[in-house]
């Protein structure tokens, strides 16, 4: 059969591309007609580019990206849509060896407990502040990214101000063991494989995860150029198929094996395999022959986590509120929140009976277990997904979260 | 902006398009050129520099770092934009064709960028050909090697002549819609196999 569309996509070499790569390599996008080839790119800013001259009409996106664009806050300021998204969680935060040791004199470990080793990295900075020493510098990946939201959060709720107790820069993600390991940054926050790569190093330790800080949190989008969505919507919603069913066969634990195989080939990620177990199973060594276990690590499939949840945009919004990348105003929400769509979404895997919530908002942090939602056939569970601060956002109350965040 | 030497930075691992580039720069009569090829390090060299105009190679992953300094960093004094942003759409193809990008001090007119950015498009697709024509020479000379080696073996077992050997292997090419490297190639392999050990 000859191919309905060729699309070509561009991906950062991440494990969370993992669903796009399988979608073309375990056949599923061939199964939907589709002729896909896979594109390795070294930046985000590359991507944003290749979609602007229209190499690319679809691409592995950082989920607060999309949004970015849409907001003018990024170059080139292309329109994009998120419609689908790459699976929750994946990240952690690593620090050097002599940041450890520090954190570990105030309490820090053993274990990725969020509140305990926040509080002791709060502890060092407060001495450091205190004997006037110049500020940590953490790097997270892009500015416009989980990553750096995450961070934030994390040390803002453990009483660290972002903007003036710590420094936040951007070192692109293979670096971050190197950088690291000759003190250029004393922390860093990334996806995975690349804090197991520092502490394989023997560069540093992990000291918590995006799982702890907020349990099945957004990552990565599909973000799709607006104008190839808006006229080949057959072809992109024959591509959400594929990467739905993509999904399902990355999220089964009986595939991880093969799916690390796959990942680890020298046309992707070219690392050893054994860099990209932890990720999938949530195993993680932490350095110095620590080890912790990760509920829900990283999630490609189960929980929602491939639906594009207007409140996980309006949550990135609330971020980029918070710390001045953007002004709000009711008419920017809206932009944000309508970056994501789930309309999409739900058209194209309807012919399919895929589960569906039955809204496209819900309040982030409120499931404290697991519970059964929406009103297709097939049932959809979702969370536990709290904070570790215990805070709630509620995306129908956005102006009242920004207030008591600010 | 006076007219004072700009401060430009060359971000290239490439070493030997970098000093293609930096020489296009000094022969436009720029003075102020600095290179860099590592890629660790790069935001300590910029905030030590203060560029006013960055030229960096798109396969640096370094982009999303000099980009970040557009809201990030409070260590560079000056913010830094992208050169071709909301300018023309065909500069903006010719570069990415090109793989190159650039970013100038905002403030800086753009008369006074656009013919580094059009010398480094430039450079940039000349450095492509080049290496495009030396990946073909070097497979050139080796069609002609095996070639030589296949007119070898058929001379040698069919007791035939030079150029008779080579119209066998054209006539066997023709015939099966191949190259003529390919069917010598095809030719060593397989004398290679029937040798005697």
């Amino acid at each position: 059969m000859a191919a309905i569309a060729d699309i070509t996509l561009g991906y950062m070499p991440l494990f969370d591309s993992a669903v796009l790569i399988a979608a073309v390599e375990k056949g599923f996008a061939g199964d939907e007609g589709l002729s896909v080839q896979l594109v390795r790119e070294t930046s985000w800013a590359n991507i944003r580019d290749r979609i602007a001259v229209g190499h690319f009409q679809a691409a592995h996106m950082l989920a607060p990206m999309p949004i970015a664009s849409n907001l003018g806050l990024t170059p080139l300021s292309l329109e994009l849509v998120a419609p689908f998204a790459l699976g929750l969680g994946g990240n952690a935060v690593t620090v050097s060896r002599e940041l450890w040791g520090r954190m570990f004199a105030e309490g820090a470990g053993p274990g990725t407990d969020p509140s305990a080793n926040g509080t002791a990295l709060c502890h060092v900075v407060e001495n450091r502040r205190a004997a006037g020493e110049s500020p940590l510098r953490f790097a997270v990946v892009h500015p416009f990214s989980g990553h750096n939201y995450e961070l934030r959060y994390w040390l803002a709720a453990c009483g660290i101000d972002p903007e003036t107790h710590v420094e936040i820069v951007v070192v692109p993600p293979p670096l971050m063991a190197d950088a690291l390991a000759t003190g250029a940054i004393d922390g860093f926050c990334a996806g995975e494989p690349w804090n197991s790569v520092a502490i394989a190093d023997g560069a540093g330790r992990i000291v918590t995860t995006k799982a702890s800080i907020w349990r099945l949190s957004p990552e990565k989008v599909l973000g799709v150029s607006a104008r190839f969505a808006a006229e080949n919507r057959p072809a992109l919603d024959a591509l959400l198929r594929a990467l739905y069913r993509s999904s399902i066969w990355c999220g089964d634990s009986a595939n991880h094996e093969e799916l690390a195989a796959l990942m680890s080939g020298s046309g992707h990620l070219g690392l050893p395999r054994e860099r990209l177990m932890p990720i999938l199973t949530g195993h993680l060594a932490l350095g110095d022959g620590a080890t912790d276990a990760i509920p829900e690590f990283f999630v490609p499939h189960a929980k929602g986590a491939t639906f594009p949840w207007q409140s996980h945009a309006l949550w990135f919004y609330s971020q980029m509120v918070r710390w001045g990348h953007a002004k709000h105003s009711p008419a920017q929400a809206e932009r944000a929140r309508d970056t994501y769509r789930p309309d999409i979404y739900r058209q194209a895997l309807k012919p399919i009976s895929a589960p569906m919530p039955g809204a496209n908002m819900k309040v982030e942090g409120a499931l404290t277990a697991a519970a059964p939602v929406g009103a297709s056939e097939k049932g959809l569970v979702l969370g536990p997904d709290g904070f570790f601060d215990g805070r709630i956002f509620d995306p129908d109350r956005l102006d009242a979260y920004l207030a008591s965040q600010s | 902006m006076t007219h004072r030497d700009l401060t430009i930075l060359v971000i290239d691992e490439n070493a030997i398009r970098a000093s293609i580039i930096e020489a296009g720069l000094r022969d436009a009569g720029h003075r102020r050129v600095s290179v860099v090829h590592d890629v660790h390090g790069v935001g300590r060299v910029i905030e030590r520099l203060q560029p006013d105009v960055i030229v960096i190679d798109l396969e640096n992953p370094n982009r999303d770092l000099l980009e970040s300094m557009f809201q990030l960093s409070r260590s560079v004094k000056r913010p830094i934009a992208m050169f071709v942003d909301r300018s023309d759409s065909s500069m903006i193809e010719a570069a990415i064709d090109a793989g190159v990008s650039a970013y100038v001090v905002d403030g800086l007119r753009q008369e006074r960028v656009k013919p580094i950015l059009d010398m480094a498009i430039g450079r940039f697709n000349a450095f492509s050909r080049m290496e495009r024509e030396l990946a073909e020479a070097r497979s050139e000379l080796a069609d002609r090697k095996v070639i030589d080696r296949a007119k070898g073996i058929l001379m040698k077992s069919r007791g035939i002549g030079e150029e008779e050997a080579y119209k066998l292997l054209r006539t066997t090419a023709m015939n099966q819609n191949r190259k003529i490297a390919e069917i010598a190639q095809s030719l060593v392999l397989a004398a290679g196999l029937l040798e005697d050990p």
